[in-house]
């Protein structure tokens, strides 16, 4: 059992959630969503910098556990410079991941860093966590300037 | 900092056998993730004793069929059982009628029908109901629907650092426009023992009748409804060591008599035509349909267990681990117990600096203990005390100091993690 929980807090885990990357409102963002997950009261907000088909720049803020801190550091880290289309890949790359079950070795080519999040598919409840940056990230780019909850 | 030589070496001097205690409780010896299981969640909900679950199964065995509707054996057996249990209740609580035992699905349930029931006639716009900030949402929400309904206002007492109601305010916003005070008796996430017969007393010199939400107080102490005059009471079963789904709402005869019904249905009539309904006498008047029997039956058990054990022994062995837990948490770096009223009972909210309570919580069931993480349905208290969640410790009877040391262990270990 500790190996799951070592596997879910992992060093990288740790070390995102304690300095997160890209944490900052973003002055010249055009897209912008906020986010919930009213169980845990975790709150964030993302902002995007987008030109033409490419992530110029993207930055988050809020309140929330490590592991929801940790994957929205990761995310923006890792979508910073990516396309649009590519974004979409990996937000469902990313979301097959986390929700895969749990005998089962999901496709983790081109994930990156965000592989580290894997482990989260063990302990059901904190999905979400792991995945609230990422429906807020999506969001935003459709622009919705409607809060996201993980409740819906 | 050193925490081998931890303050709770001295025992917990109590008269409770808690190991004779604990083998009445079947889920306490399982082992979670291959540890001792530590249940310290007990204000969400307890555990229940052999006897409780044998009453109920003994009920579904040998007592069941439906209730007030059959002449058969059965269906008296099962009739009686029911209203005994009504009768245990009446005097487990000290009302002076069993017409004044309603039961209801719990305490969430009790709040809404006496907003429902009560503020349908006796609530008009302009008028205010008063809560105070420590509320659980269950005694927000139904106001609040009920204050939109009707163009009323809800007030609000303020609390201060510690988490106790600060009661000159609340003097402040009674008025003649106040309808109803509705109060938590303890507060689930600070712990906090309201005044309650301060406030009732207060309240009834201005006519003002008063609920108490006593789903917090039931577990930790003996309620005497007379003594303390509320006019509302309403607690449930799960958290007092009976069933889910059953729980019990106490009004004085005279507003319950006065009162419409809650919900329309059979056993709540007397008399039905299409032209017309007779509604039955308290309490069937607001029992409107097939109730919880086995789960009445099983409340009864609990109360009879809870009342052998002793609500003196149960203060002050829950008291005396409150104040280790308070103790041994408080030499923790960078924790700070949110809720430190003078009066608590053994509820311990704490924030751990920078830390998040979800994170938390996980690392502590991997050692087997359980506690509660998030904002405890108190979301204006988490908003008060400028934190997003808790973590919460609470005792039962049934808890020990080791386990105590095993939440502070715990609790090192994470801090150390996340250092
Ligand atoms: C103070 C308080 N009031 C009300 C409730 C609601 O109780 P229930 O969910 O059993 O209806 C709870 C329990 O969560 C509580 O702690």
């Amino acid at each position: 059992m500790m190996d799951d929980l070592q596997e879910l807090y992992q060093e990288v885990i740790l070390d995102h959630n304690k300095s997160p990357r890209n944490y900052e409102v973003l002055a010249n963002h055009n897209h912008f969503a906020e986010g919930d997950n009213p169980l845990c009261g975790d709150h964030i907000d993302v902002y995007l910098k987008v030109e033409g088909n490419t992530i110029k720049d993207i930055a988050f803020q809020g309140k929330g556990c490590a592991i929801s801190k940790a994957s929205a550091s990761l995310m923006t880290s890792e979508l910073k410079g990516r396309s649009l289309t590519e974004t979409k890949e990996l937000f469902e790359k990313f979301h097959k991941m986390v929700t895969s079950e749990i005998d089962e070795t999901p496709d983790m080519d081109g994930l990156g860093k965000l592989a580290v999040l894997s482990g989260v598919k063990v302990f059901p409840l904190r999905i979400k966590c792991a995945s609230l940056a990422w429906h807020t990230m999506n969001a935003a780019l459709e622009n919705n300037k409607e809060l996201i909850s993980t409740e819906d | 900092m050193d925490y081998s030589g931890s303050i709770l070496q001295t025992d917990v001097m109590t008269s409770l056998d808690v190991e004779k205690i604990r083998a009445d409780f079947p889920i306490l010896s399982q082992k979670v993730h291959g540890k001792d299981l530590a249940f310290l969640d007990n204000a969400a909900s307890s555990q229940k004793p052999q006897q409780v679950l044998d009453a109920t199964n003994n009920y579904y065995k040998t007592q069941h069929a439906n209730i007030h509707r059959g002449v058969y054996h059965l269906s008296q057996v099962a009739t009686f059982a029911y209203e005994n249990s009504r009768k245990k209740i009446q005097k487990f609580i000290n009302a002076a009628s069993e017409k004044e035992i309603i039961f209801v699905r719990g305490t969430t349930e009790g709040i809404n029908l006496v907003a429902s029931s009560y503020g349908k006639d006796n609530v008009k716009a302009g008028d205010e109901i008063i809560i105070t900030h420590m509320e659980h949402h269950s005694n927000i929400v139904p106001w609040q629907m009920l204050c939109k309904e009707k163009d009323a206002k809800l007030q609000v007492v303020p609390i201060n650092d510690d988490g106790e109601m600060i009661f000159e305010e609340l003097e402040k916003l009674i008025s003649e426009k106040t309808k109803l005070i509705a109060l938590a008796h303890i507060s689930n996430s600070l712990g906090t023992i309201n005044p309650v017969k301060d406030v009732i007393e207060l309240a009834h010199q201005h006519n003002i009748p008063v609920l108490l939400d006593g789903a917090q107080a039931v577990p930790h102490e003996k309620v005497d409804v007379q003594e303390l005059d509320c006019d509302f009471y309403t607690f449930s079963s799960h958290k007092v060591y009976g069933p889910t789904g059953i729980g019990v709402l106490y009004g004085k005869e005279e507003l319950l008599e006065k009162m419409g019904p809650y919900q329309g249905g059979g056993d709540m009539i007397k008399s039905v035509t299409f032209e017309k309904t007779t509604y039955n006498d308290l309490p069937h008047k607001f029992e409107a349909g097939t109730p919880d029997i086995a789960g009445v039956v099983g409340l009864a058990v609990a109360i009879d267990y809870v009342e052998s054990i002793g609500y003196d022994n149960i203060f002050q062995h829950e008291q005396e681990l409150l104040k280790c837990g308070t103790e041994a948490l408080s030499q923790i770096d960078g924790l700070k117990i949110i809720g430190t009223a003078k009066n608590k009972a053994s509820v311990i909210s704490f924030d751990m600096d920078g830390i998040h309570p979800h994170d938390i919580g996980q690392f502590l069931d991997n050692d087997g203990i359980a506690v509660r993480t998030g904002h405890h349905c108190t979301q204006p208290v988490m908003d008060r005390f400028n934190v997003p969640a808790t973590t919460r410790a609470s005792f039962s009877f049934y808890n020990t100091k080791e386990e105590i040391d095993r939440l502070v262990a715990g609790l090192i270990k994470v801090k150390e993690v996340f250092s």
